[in-house]
């Protein structure tokens, strides 16, 4: 059992390293994981789903105000970046912090074709993040149905 | 019987031809003794002056009554009667009476008469004599009045030109001069030049000696002095043969200098500098110079003198006046070519302190990264050297970066809470491996009243021991090198006879750093500190070094309101590095400032401390509120101002608001709040979360009342330390 804890474990590490290393995760992330404890084992857990679900509904309304080229509100957009800016930095979503902030510029000069890009990659990374934090529960949870401790890692 | 008749003979035969005459002669007399008295009371009648009528009234009788006995003469030549003869005698024995009296009474009368006479000639002579004197009156008045208009005219002007040109024109009208001139001394002094003239348009220039005798004799005496018109100072023109020359006049003026004036004070004619002034008389005409217009052209001479110093002061505050606005254009051309300059240096400053240091760190870096891969020696060797250059390097140009901040005054102490002990030691521990490889043993020694916690630079404070034990270990050879610290009230440097217990919040640390190496030669000290400068005795090739330590550190010392001075006994015979800098004393007994993760992750101090958290955004208002309740605080959540200030009581602590949210002013919050709560306990602490922490976004803050700025994201261990500091200070200085 202990080594397949261990293993486990060192699997979760490896994963969290690997985010960590691709660029997905910054340490916003180890603070987010800093504040989870015996009172609030969900914590990170429900942050992380927070900000799923604001990034869809900001991505619709975004792609709403984007949709028709001669009439588009870039303010609406703007302030629909600032808040998924806000929100990736808050987590540490560090791929969709980036891609934020180039779509701030695009949005600043009013360039549509910019923003449509930008948009579309917000999208992908949120997704892809998604994808990536969904496996790394999962494997908590197998630990801790293993009877194991999540392991504290140390991103340097 | 003879006939005797009362009759008188006549005593004469009668001869008729000689009675005929002594008839008619008797009869005019009588005829001219009564005609006499009507011709003088008529006359007497006509003039009312004669003072002495009853002698007229004598006089008169006198005379009729001879003139009546002339005329009874007349019957006596004839036979007359008795009365007749009775009346001659009568009349004759009155008139005897009557001229005896009159005769005695002219005695009197004549010499009265007479001294009437002579009363009458000496007020003749009196008239005569104030006529004549009425005449000089008006004359001198006329001079008078002649000066005033003169000095008048002068005076109206003060332009020297035109002040001698009038003068002169003024003195020949006035006077009916022929010819008018004025001589002024030429700028060395031996000449005197014919300036002006009144009646020659374009006065031939010409000059004479000053040393003529003539002049000396004018210029001696301040009276006007008539000369020959002979004399070459009185050739004005060509002398036009046979002519009678007018008699001619010369007075000086003195020219004074501004330096002769005193205040409520004449001015003393102690200057030599006279002009001359040359008044002629027309010539043929037989005036002559009276001592009245004399007068007037001495009078003339000073008033000129005055006006001509008058124009002269007026000419030099003018000049002065010009050269001083000139001065001024000059001196703000150059103020502003200064301050371009600065800009321009400070400009490249600050594109140099990037670009320079960029690259710098660039090699700094990557030598690093690079001598902790596999090398060979030779590598190694060589990377050691590109890494120790260029730290040299890097640290050269902080220094020179540092120093041009400094020499600005642009400069300022970042004043911080750390322990005075462990920097000591800290800089000793950098030291020593240096001073083992040279065998220089080093000694610290603390003074027990030195405290432990005290307010001041520590970055610069470091480098301030560093650079003074580094010169003591760089340029030592043998012996052994002691730093020690003390506390020292007093400035000056005498050494403290005792110690004084530092009261207030500050006190001054002094150090002292004793060498036993090659000494300084004492009339180099001063050189020490002046930058870029190391005294030939000492420099050394493999000491580095710009030069520049030692003038950086006093330049720190001085900010620090200390003093730094190096005492040596002679080359070869040690140094001792001391200086003083004012630190303040902390009152705090534990450490503050540097964070370090304390075992207990819950605390205390901040349990049920109620805060209100306010962002718009949810997430980031999720992840603030686990941050929160991780410290154990509790938090209540809004998500709009509104809602805030419905929200907000005094039992809330703290409010953290985010205010990066564009087009709303989160901050105008922060006004109502401060409203909310007028008692400055009961109000919350106001801290904003905002994306970005620079200058302009802190001032906003600070100008909306707001306690305290935050960076998002907030770690875990900032909100802690911001949280203790908050509620022990009550504001946050710093905070990112």
């Amino acid at each position: 059992m202990n080594t397949v804890v261990a293993q486990l474990q060192r699997q979760f590490q490896d994963y969290l390293v690997s985010l960590y290393q691709q660029g997905f995760l910054d340490n916003q992330f180890t603070e987010l994981r800093k504040l989870q404890d015996e009172g609030t084992p969900d914590f990170v857990a429900e942050v992380v789903s927070l900000f799923f679900d604001d990034c869809s509904k900001l991505i619709n309304t975004m792609s709403r105000s984007l949709e028709r080229p001669e009439n588009v509100d870039f303010k609406q957009v703007d302030s629909g970046v600032h808040q998924l800016k806000g929100s990736s930095s808050s987590v540490g979503a560090r791929r969709v912090k980036n891609v934020c902030i180039s779509f701030k510029e695009c949005c600043d000069v009013q360039n549509r074709e910019g923003c449509l890009r930008c948009l579309q990659q917000v999208d992908y990374e949120y997704k892809m993040l998604k994808t990536k934090l969904q496996d790394l529960f999962n494997l908590e949870q197998r630990i801790l149905q293993a009877g194991g401790m999540i392991p504290q890692v140390n991103i340097s | 019987m003879m006939e005797v008749c009362n009759c008188i003979e006549p005593q004469w035969p009668a001869d008729e031809l000689l009675m005929k005459y002594q008839y008619i002669s008797d009869f005019f007399i009588a005829v001219a003794y009564f005609s006499i008295p009507l011709e003088l009371i008529y006359f007497v009648k006509k003039s009312a002056v004669f003072p002495y009528r009853w002698v007229l009234v004598q006089f008169g009788a006198f005379i009729v009554l001879c003139g009546a006995t002339h005329l009874i003469n007349l019957w006596t030549f004839t036979t007359h009667s008795r009365t007749v003869a009775l009346v001659m005698t009568t009349a004759k024995v009155l008139t005897a009476v009557v001229s005896c009296a009159t005769a005695l009474m002219l005695v009197h009368i004549i010499p009265d008469l007479l001294s009437v006479k002579t009363r009458e000639l000496f007020l003749k002579n009196k008239a005569a004599e104030l006529d004549r004197e009425m005449g000089l009156i008006r004359t001198q008045e006329e001079t008078g009045r002649h000066v005033r208009m003169l000095t008048h005219e002068i005076r109206s002007t003060l332009d020297r030109h035109t002040i001698l040109k009038t003068t002169l024109v003024e003195l020949g009208r006035t006077l009916a001069l022929e010819e008018c001139a004025l001589w002024m001394p030429t700028r060395t002094g031996l000449e005197l030049q014919l300036s002006y003239t009144l009646r020659q348009q374009h006065p031939v220039e010409y000059t004479v000696p000053i040393q003529l005798p003539v002049i000396n004799q004018v210029f001696g005496t301040s009276r006007a002095v008539k000369i020959s018109p002979n004399s070459p100072v009185a050739r004005l023109r060509p002398v036009s043969g046979k002519y009678l020359l007018g008699e001619v006049v010369a007075v000086r003026v003195p020219l004074l200098h501004l330096s002769n004036f005193q205040i409520n004070d004449w001015p003393e004619l102690s200057t030599k500098r006279y002009a001359l002034m040359v008044l002629m008389l027309p010539s043929d005409s037989a005036r002559q110079w009276h001592v009245h217009e004399m007068e007037l052209v001495e009078v003339v001479a000073d008033q000129v003198a005055v006006a001509l110093s008058h124009a002269a002061i007026l000419e030099e505050s003018m000049r002065a006046r010009d050269l001083l606005m000139e001065q001024n254009v000059a001196l703000d051309i150059a103020r502003r070519e200064a301050e371009t300059a600065i800009r321009a240096r400070n400009d490249f400053l600050a594109v140099m302190n990037h670009e320079m240091r960029t690259p710098m760190h660039a090699i700094i870096a990557l030598s690093s990264l690079l001598q902790e891969t596999e090398l060979t020696p030779e590598q190694r060797l060589m990377v050691e050297t590109v890494l120790k250059s260029s730290s040299l390097l890097a640290t050269l140009m902080n220094d020179v970066l540092d120093l041009s901040r400094l020499e600005d005054g642009s400069l300022q102490l970042e004043l911080g809470t750390f322990n005075l002990h462990t920097l000591f030691r800290e800089v000793l521990s950098l030291i020593k491996p240096i001073a083992v490889v040279k065998k220089l043993p080093i000694t610290l020694n603390l003074a027990p009243d030195l405290p432990e916690f005290v307010v001041g630079d520590e970055k610069r404070l470091m480098q301030i021991i560093l650079n003074i034990v580094g010169n003591a270990v760089k340029f030592s050879k043998q012996g052994s090198i002691s730093v020690t610290a003390l506390v020292t009230k007093s400035d000056n440097r005498a050494p403290p006879d005792f110690f004084v217990v530092p009261t207030g919040s500050h006190f001054y640390l002094r150090v002292k750093v004793k060498d036993m190496g090659a000494g300084i030669n004492p009339q180099d000290i001063p050189k020490l500190f002046t930058k870029f400068a190391q005294t030939q005795s000492l420099a050394t090739r493999s000491s580095g070094g710009s030069g520049l330590g030692l003038a950086i550190s006093k330049r720190f010392v001085n900010l620090m309101e200390g003093n730094i001075w190096i005492e040596s006994d002679g080359v070869g015979k040690g140094c001792t590095a001391i200086f003083d800098v004012k630190l303040g004393i902390s009152n705090e007994s534990k450490q503050s400032g540097i964070p370090k993760v304390p075992a207990n992750p819950q605390h205390a101090n901040f349990a049920g401390l109620k805060v209100l958290v306010m962002d718009e955004n949810g997430v980031s208002r999720m992840v603030t509120k686990g941050l929160l309740i991780h410290l154990g605080c509790e938090v209540t959540m809004v998500s709009s101002s509104e809602e805030c200030l419905r929200v907000v009581s005094h039992e809330h602590k703290v409010v953290f608001m985010d205010v990066c949210t564009p087009g709303v002013e989160n901050y105008q919050i922060a006004l109502r709040i401060h409203e909310k709560f007028t008692k400055r306990h009961q109000r919350p602490l106001l801290v904003a979360l905002t994306g970005n922490t620079d200058k302009s976004t802190k001032e906003k803050c600070m100008s909306f009342g707001l306690d305290g700025v935050l960076l998002k994201p907030v770690s875990l261990d900032n909100m802690r330390n911001v949280l203790s500091d908050l509620l022990e200070h009550r504001v946050l200085y710093e905070a990112m």
